[in-house]
């Protein structure tokens, strides 16, 4: 199978503190990889990094075989890497529809004159993004909030927008960042069957989630982190019978 | 742009074209050419402040440097006023990609204070450069534009060429606001760093928009020197930038109708309001305030919203003082 | 005169002006440290301490000390009352209305000021005579000597006030994480409001000194918050070392560019480092890249 992403050496360092401390692994394409790990292992700061928000203090980060670190975030998006956020990012000054749209921005050309005096192939663009953020809005079941205002949706509604909103890009790989956290039994339930129908589609996924059933449920790899380093990694099983993996988690409790 | 829009343009449209016509004082023909020229730069302050979220407090120079270089050029250099427009646009959209380049890069205040310090500096400038713009006491005998055969002379003439153009600057921006453009100004001003994540180029779109803003007021200060005629430097200080951000928030900040509005009320109100002369920063300073702490929307918009859907302005001191009161 | 003492003559004359745009840089930090907001009526609070302490001295008769004292204490409540009202009300407020909101108080301010005293210019005695003092063939007066011995008093006192008082640590807490902070039960809100009360009390103290060697009008406020605010950025935002070195820096520059080339473009001087800064080093020559960055997110 095709790498789609390798992440080799990387170090992060805030002030004093060491983040991620010399992380290595490989994604494979279509596959669904978790990354799990006790609260403050990393997890969120290597997304972070990943999508180019923060730059690394060594090590690098290839994806499909080309180096993207440095790169900046909305290029990062461009080249196929989006992502969903742990604390809910969505523009709460637009509409759902809009929000989606907003994914879309990649993907289209018009620029401000052309935006200005409404050319033709102008229209037409506003015209297709608009009608692949409706149907990204019904992938994810959210079609018929399209016109609300996306501060009124609640909690696992504005889940799933950020979903619509990051497939917009079209992305190859996309980072979800504990998609299932604030969402009740039935609701992780179906977040979880939206997750493989994702990858069904073709995109490879990166998950960072503390809902285990849910990781050994769709994952193909897991990768275990503590404290910036890479603790095990592997299958499901091989990872659930890990023991260093195991003592980790009951000192952190 | 959506059927209201169109509707509320057809309106304004046929509400500027019959004005003249009832109106027949030239004195009252003046004020609404100022509000014209004003709306431009306010227009373009609104796509900068309500849209994308960033602030300038220079306004005034850009619009004075479109002026300066409008009134320079055709009196020094003798050019025809139609080049001196365009070379004033030039001139003040590569002075604005500099200023917006490192400060835009930076948070919101750095903008802030640099253009502040760029409106200080373009004031200096004015009143020391004398041999080009007669410093202190400035300078005039600037020419008329001339449409063809015609002299744009007459207060008449010159408010419908006035008014055509904040008309044409209306559309194209209201093109803008919803376009892929004006979205990805919005998310600037939803989630920057978000925006950028999700594909936006964000340090380009915000010093876009803050060329564009700038060249406005190029647009409107080129059209302020061929009406006025004469140019000095108290015009174009950091009063009237803020009296433009005034007239921004009284109309709302996110809506280019609501910056007409304002600009409207705030260049009539003075004329008719003596008050106004002597205690004008009092006035801009209270009514900025006020507007920013109980109706943030804008007092059009407030106002607004609050009959058609009975909506309380989103302002938390105000609904507090409502309950309190009930 | 020689060249050399020219030279000495115009530092001394920087280094006085330099010492006022260090104070209003570290109004500046101060409100900046505990809210990250910029206060843009800084300028306001060294004109209304200026204007005050005239009104007192000279209309009131007040002797000095009382008059100094009494001033600062009206602008101290001038900018605790401001933080009360027009900051402390709003929710979750974006940059862009928290910039807008100090602005309009700034000309809120101004307006009062021209209100209350007209449009005239005043000026105000100063503390011990006119006689100038000689050095190398420069000249000093006694006024600087003031200057200087409050600035660094006040230097002093925010040292202590910041490494040995509660509150005082409580603001630097602040500074390095307000979340953390708030976190450690330290009450955030009212740290926004002792700093809005101390930066005026510092910008109070910078215009009484001030006024007697520079004359004194509503609409001094806003180039001294400009100039103050040059000096803030390039001592490195928040850095209160940094500010009072690079107001020093900012103060030489103007005088030797005021005597050297051109009197005119002497206000332009301190504008035109700012934009460069802005477009070198936005972190300050004395800033640290790091902290910068780190404050950002
Ligand atoms: N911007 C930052 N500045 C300073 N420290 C940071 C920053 N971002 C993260 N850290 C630190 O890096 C470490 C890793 O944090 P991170 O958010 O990546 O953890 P996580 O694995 O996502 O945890 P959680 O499960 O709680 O989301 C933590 O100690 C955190 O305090
Ligand atoms: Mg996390």
């Amino acid at each position: 199978m095709n790498t789609i992403l390798e992440v080799i050496g990387l170090r992060k360092e805030f002030g004093g503190i060491t983040a991620l401390d010399g992380v290595n692994f490989k994604v494979s394409n279509h596959q669904i990889k978790a990354i799990i790990g006790p609260n403050g292992a990393g997890k969120t700061t290597l997304f972070n990094i990943i999508c180019g928000l923060y730059y690394p203090t060594s090590g690098i980060i290839k994806f499909k075989n080309s180096k993207i670190n440095g790169l900046k975030p909305y290029l990062i998006a461009k080249k196929g890497i989006c992502r969903t956020f742990q604390n809910i990012q969505i523009f709460e000054n637009m509409s759902v529809l809009e929000n989606v749209m907003i994914g879309r921005h990649c993907r289209t050309k018009s620029e401000i004159l052309p935006a200005m005096i409404k050319l033709k192939k102008t229209r037409y663009e506003e015209r297709e993004a608009r009608a692949f953020a409706q149907e990204m809005l019904a992938f994810v079941g959210l079609e018929t909030k399209a016109f609300k205002l996306s501060s009124n949706l609640n909690i696992r509604e504005q889940r799933l927008l950020e979903f619509a909103r990051a497939l917009a890009t079209e992305p190859e790989l996309l980072l979800l960042d504990e998609p299932a956290s604030g969402l009740n039994i039935r609701e992780t339930e179906a977040m979880t069957e939206l997750i493989c129908k994702i990858r069904d589609s073709g995109v490879t996924i990166l998950l960072v989630e503390h809902d285990m059933s849910v990781v050994m449920e769709i994952s193909d790899e897991v990768i275990v982190l503590n404290s910036g380093k890479v603790l095990a990694e592997g299958t499901p099983e091989k990872i659930q019978n890990n023991e260093a993996v195991i003592a980790a988690y009951l000192g952190e409790e | 742009m959506g059927k209201k829009n169109l509707l509320s343009l057809l309106i304004l449209s046929i509400v500027v074209m019959i004005l003249p016509l009832i109106i027949n004082n030239p004195y009252y023909l003046s004020i609404l050419i100022f509000v014209g020229i004003y709306s431009l730069i306010t227009i373009g302050l609104s796509l900068l402040m309500g849209y994308a979220g960033q602030i300038s407090l220079g306004q005034a120079a850009f619009f004075g440097l479109g002026a300066y270089t409008s009134g320079i050029l055709t009196t020094k250099f003798a050019l025809s006023p139609w080049i001196a427009l365009i070379i004033a646009i030039f001139v003040t959209a590569g002075v604005a990609f500099l200023i917006g380049i490192p400060a835009l890069k930076l948070k919101g205040h750095y903008l802030a204070m640099a253009t502040l310090a760029f409106g200080q500096i373009i004031f200096i400038i004015f009143n020391q450069e004398i041999t080009y713009t007669g410093g202190p006491s400035g300078f005039g005998q600037i020419p008329y534009f001339k449409l063809g055969k015609f002299m744009l002379d007459s207060d008449f003439r010159y408010y419908y060429f006035v008014w055509i153009i904040v008309l044409i600057t209306l559309t194209l921006s209201l093109n803008l606001i919803h376009s892929r453009v004006g979205r990805a100004l919005r998310s600037i001003h939803g989630g920057e760093i978000t925006a950028n994540i999700m594909g936006v180029n964000t340090a380009r779109y915000k010093i876009d928009v803050f060329v564009l803003s700038a060249v406005y007021a190029s647009i409107a200060g080129s059209l302020y020197a061929h009406f006025v005629t004469f140019l000095s430097p108290g015009t174009f200080g950091f009063s009237f930038s803020i009296a433009l951000l005034t007239m921004v928030a009284v109309g709302g900040m996110a809506s280019v109708w609501g910056a007409i509005m304002g600009t409207a009320l705030l260049t009539i109100l003075p004329e008719f309001l003596r008050i106004f002369h002597d205690y004008d920063i009092l006035i801009y300073g209270s009514t900025l305030l006020f507007i920013m702490i109980l109706l943030p929307e804008g007092f059009f918009i407030g106002l607004f919203n609050l009959i058609r859907k009975g909506n309380l302005p989103q302002s938390h001191l105000l609904k507090k003082l409502l309950e309190t009161r009930r | 005169m020689s060249l050399g003492s020219q030279i000495l003559q115009y530092l001394f004359t920087g280094i006085t002006v330099g010492s006022i745009y260090g104070m209003v840089a570290l109004g500046f930090n101060i409100i900046y440290n505990s809210t990250g907001i910029i206060n843009l009526a800084q300028g306001e609070f060294v004109m209304l301490g200026g204007m005050i302490m005239i009104s007192l001295t000279t209309t009131f008769k007040l002797p000095l000390p009382l008059g100094f004292l009494i001033s600062v204490l009206l602008v101290t409540m001038i900018g605790a009352a401001f933080e009360r009202l027009a900051i402390h009300p709003l929710k979750n407020p974006s940059v862009i209305t928290l910039i807008i909101i100090t602005v309009a108080g700034s000309i809120l301010f101004k307006g009062g000021a021209m209100f209350l005293w007209g449009k005239g210019t005043f000026t105000l005695p100063a503390f011990s005579g006119e006689k100038p003092i000689f050095i190398l063939g420069a000249t000093i007066l006694p006024q600087t000597l003031w200057i200087l011995g409050i600035m660094g008093i006040v230097v002093l006192l925010l040292t202590l006030f910041f490494s040995f008082t509660q509150a005082g640590k409580a603001m630097k807490a602040c500074a390095v994480n307000r979340e953390a902070a708030n976190l450690m039960g330290i009450n955030v809100k009212v740290m926004v409001l002792f700093s809005f009360a101390l930066s005026a009390a510092i910008g109070a103290v910078a215009g009484i000194i001030i006024a007697p060697i520079s004359l004194m009008d509503y609409n001094r406020g806003t180039m001294l918050a400009v100039k103050g605010f040059c000096a803030a950025v390039l001592g490195g935002l928040g850095s209160n070392l940094g500010a009072i070195t690079a107001g020093f820096i900012i103060g030489i520059m103007e005088s030797l560019g005021a005597g050297f080339i051109s009197s005119g473009y002497k206000d332009a001087i301190a504008l035109v480092v700012l934009l460069v800064v802005l477009f070198v080093k936005p972190s300050g020559i004395l800033g640290n890249k790091e902290r910068s960055q780190l404050k950002k997110f």
